[in-house]
């Protein structure tokens, strides 16, 4: 059969399989659309108005959208903890979810090229980045740099999902010489987009607050909680909605491998804080806007402190082998690990970082609706993204959608 | 010899194919394609010089002309302000944007006058731009006035990652605002907040336009990109003095050519007690503060 052939049976394949779908399907697809007209209206409005429909000025002229890219990059990493395990120690239970993972990856990367892209002050020039039109300032740009890596692993994703996927819908096994290989790569390139978009802040020395070496390990210990978070709540959907197989098992473990990761987190915050405070020098403003606010100034301090308690508390639910084995408390982990890391990275390392600003000024951001909607909008897309490429490949790991299997048997999710 | 099919009848595929992808390459960097101002050539700055022009003359319906003077050899430009003699009156500050085309709604303004304690010295977390007395100088305060410092060792033109800001050879440091897509990450890297972004349509009435611009320097920028002081480029290449120098009324403002031993900026180095702010940072500014008296 040729290729032309078997790619446009598995086109319309995946057509079929996404258009099918019961009505919680359907709701929750309409929701994500109705999310990301929403935004693109506001999205609209700040292309024709320009960027000053955000609350960002010259003082604080990286926020947000910045913010929400930093955390998403976490995210993108989440894939690894699972493919550690499942490739290096040949740990099955995981071994077999590690394509979701992935395919998480290449979600949240697409998010954060699109919150770079609604950052940016000419989106329409974006193309003055790539070369042989463009010019990229590579090595000395470290944005240069996150460009390439962010792109780098989206591919390596990229492929190796849908030559996993593509290989069992035609029904033959994928190829280890190529899988290994790549699977592997995307260890260090993990790692090195969190370093890369660490070393973005960390190298100016204009910014005290964010020009201190911890902040690479630290960006590296909360992306390994945000991330996990984010799969452990798919896979119990997973388990529900669908006959996969999702041992408590593997869920226990990767709860456990988060509690480490948010122990470490809580360790290197608690290092920066005690260098700040106890040295004193005039770089402990920036801490102390985040955690005390500056006299009036305190637009940011019940983030902060909501937070460090949130992530106490994931760590404590997820130390403890009971409260991780529970639902309950394992999902409630699960919220307040999301919710904390997604805090400490969107508001809480952008902003203080800029504030005050280089001349000494405080100005006090705080985003506009404008900014939510947008960020609103890219997070649906990111997650419409992402819900229709289980759709599809989830039939394909159970071999429901096979090429030979016509026609093809829908799962039915009941 | 042996003609392939394709070859059959003169010019081969392959040689049909190279010229149109060839043509359209010219194409693209000639007419639609990037116009990044950086070291372009000279017959080449000209005719986007001249598009550059008739566009102001559509768009803001202005006869802008649009400067291209070179550094000159030999030239290194600096600047030196007396902290003893600014009285905070911030002249400067109005007169750069008036030379400047800077944008007046909302306001943008390349200067900020800080205004700091005596006791404190210079101290920026104890420094405030929006100081509003009846009268200056205020007593027990001093002013410090930052625009670019035009760094040495610039970690804005570093971080740019469309190489789209650069230091030129006379060393002012530019942005090409044709080419700057507006990550503003040169922002995040200034120490000085020497940069400004163009948040929205710069608000500039017509009648108020300098006509007399640079295009790296003055001329009406775009929504969505970065810009900054350029040592007033249109007029200082052309043997005069920057706005702000001769607008100060206390005479605390010094400019001229580091690489000319007689000159009053080697003087001052060279005598007079001088500092330049956050030396720890290694930026080596060529923007110096001194202490005439
Ligand atoms: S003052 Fe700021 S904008 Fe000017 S050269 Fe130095 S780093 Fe660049
Ligand atoms: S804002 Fe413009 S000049 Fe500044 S770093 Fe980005 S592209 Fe370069």
């Amino acid at each position: 059969m040729s290729f032309i052939h078997l790619f446009s049976r598995f086109t319309w394949g995946s057509v079929r399989l996404v258009t099918r779908g019961n009505r919680l399907y359907w709701t929750w697809i309409v929701f994500l659309l109705a999310l990301i007209v929403w935004g693109l209206f506001a999205f609209a409005e700040q292309v024709r108005g320009g960027l000053v429909v955000t609350a960002m000025r010259d003082q604080v002229s990286w926020a947000f959208y910045i913010g929400n890219f930093t955390f998403l990059v976490g995210v993108a990493a989440a894939a690894v903890i699972l493919v550690i395990p499942a490739y290096v120690y040949d740990w099955k239970p995981i071994r077999h979810i590690v394509v979701y993972g992935e395919l998480l990856a290449v979600s949240a990367i697409v998010m954060c090229l699109l919150f770079v892209l609604v950052d940016i002050g000419r989106p329409d020039r974006f193309w003055h980045l790539l070369p042989p039109v463009g010019y990229l300032n590579f090595p000395d740009s470290i944005l240069a740099w996150d460009v390439l890596v962010l792109n780098i692993y989206f591919l390596v994703n990229f492929l190796v999902v849908t030559h996993i996927l593509y290989r069992a819908f035609t029904g033959r096994a994928y190829e280890k010489r190529l899988v290994i290989p790549l699977v592997l790569f995307s260890i260090p390139m993990a790692v090195g987009i969190h370093t890369v978009t660490a070393f973005l802040y960390n190298g100016l020395a204009a910014r005290p607050y964010w020009n201190a070496s911890i902040l690479a390990p630290q960006f590296l210990a909360s992306a390994f909680c945000s991330g996990p978070a984010i799969l452990l709540f798919l896979l119990q959907l997973l388990r529900h909605f669908t006959r996969f197989e999702i041992p408590d098992e593997a869920i226990w473990k990767i709860a456990e491998l988060m509690a480490y990761a948010m122990f470490l987190n809580l360790f290197l915050h608690g290092a920066e804080a005690f260098k700040e405070y106890y040295s004193g020098t005039e770089h402990l403003l920036y801490t102390r806007y985040w955690y005390q606010g500056l006299g009036e100034h305190r637009t940011l301090v019940p983030f902060a402190w909501t937070a460090v308690i949130l992530n106490l508390v994931s760590f404590a639910l997820f130390i403890v082998p009971a409260a991780r084995r529970n639902p309950v408390t394992l999902n409630l982990g699960c919220l307040a690990t999301y919710a904390g890391v997604y805090i400490e990275k969107g508001m809480g390392l952008i902003i203080p970082g800029l504030t005050p600003d280089s001349l000494g000024e405080i100005y006090q951001y705080y985003p506009t609706m404008i900014e939510l909607r947008v960020a609103a909008g890219i997070f649906a897309t990111g997650f419409l993204l992402f819900t229709l490429m289980l759709k599809v490949a989830v039939p394909i790991s159970l071999g429901e959608f096979r090429l030979n299997g016509a026609p093809v048997p829908l799962s039915d999710p009941h | 010899m042996n003609q392939g099919p394709e070859q059959a009848d003169g010019l081969s595929r392959r040689q049909v194919m190279a010229g149109a992808a060839g043509a359209a390459a010219a194409m693209i960097l000639t007419s639609c394609g990037p116009k990044s101002l950086h070291e372009v050539p000279k017959d080449r700055l000209l005719s986007l010089v001249a598009e550059m022009e008739k566009t102001y003359k559509e768009k803001l319906g202005a006869d802008i002309k649009v400067g291209t003077e070179p550094a000159l050899p030999g030239v290194e430009f600096a600047y030196a302000l007396d902290i003893s003699r600014c009285v905070g009156c911030r002249r400067c500050v109005y007169a750069c944007v008036e030379e400047n085309n800077q944008s007046r709604d909302p306001q943008i303004h390349w200067i900020k006058v800080l205004s700091m304690e005596k006791e404190k010295g210079v101290d920026f977390a104890h420094a405030g731009a929006y100081y509003d007395p009846k009268e200056v100088p205020e007593d027990g305060h001093f002013y410090v006035p930052v625009a670019c410092q035009q760094c040495r060792n610039a970690p804005c033109t570093k971080v740019c990652p469309t190489g789209a800001t650069w230091t030129e050879r006379d060393g002012i440091v530019v942005i090409d605002y044709d080419w700057c897509i507006g990550c503003r990450y040169c922002m995040a890297a200034c120490p000085y907040g020497a940069r400004h972004f163009n948040w929205t349509t710069p608000g500039l009435p017509t009648a108020e336009i300098n006509k007399n611009t640079h295009y790296i320097g003055n001329r009406p920028r775009p929504s969505g990109v970065v810009e900054k002081c350029t040592f007033c480029i249109q007029r200082t290449r052309n043997g005069r003095y920057p706005a702000c120098v001769e607008v100060c009324p206390a005479g605390a403002r010094k400019f001229g050519n580091l690489l000319d031993p007689g000159s009053e900026i080697r003087y001052i180095i060279e005598h007079k007690r001088v500092l330049v702010l956050k030396e720890d940072l290694n930026t080596l500014p060529k923007f110096f503060y001194f202490y005439a008296t």
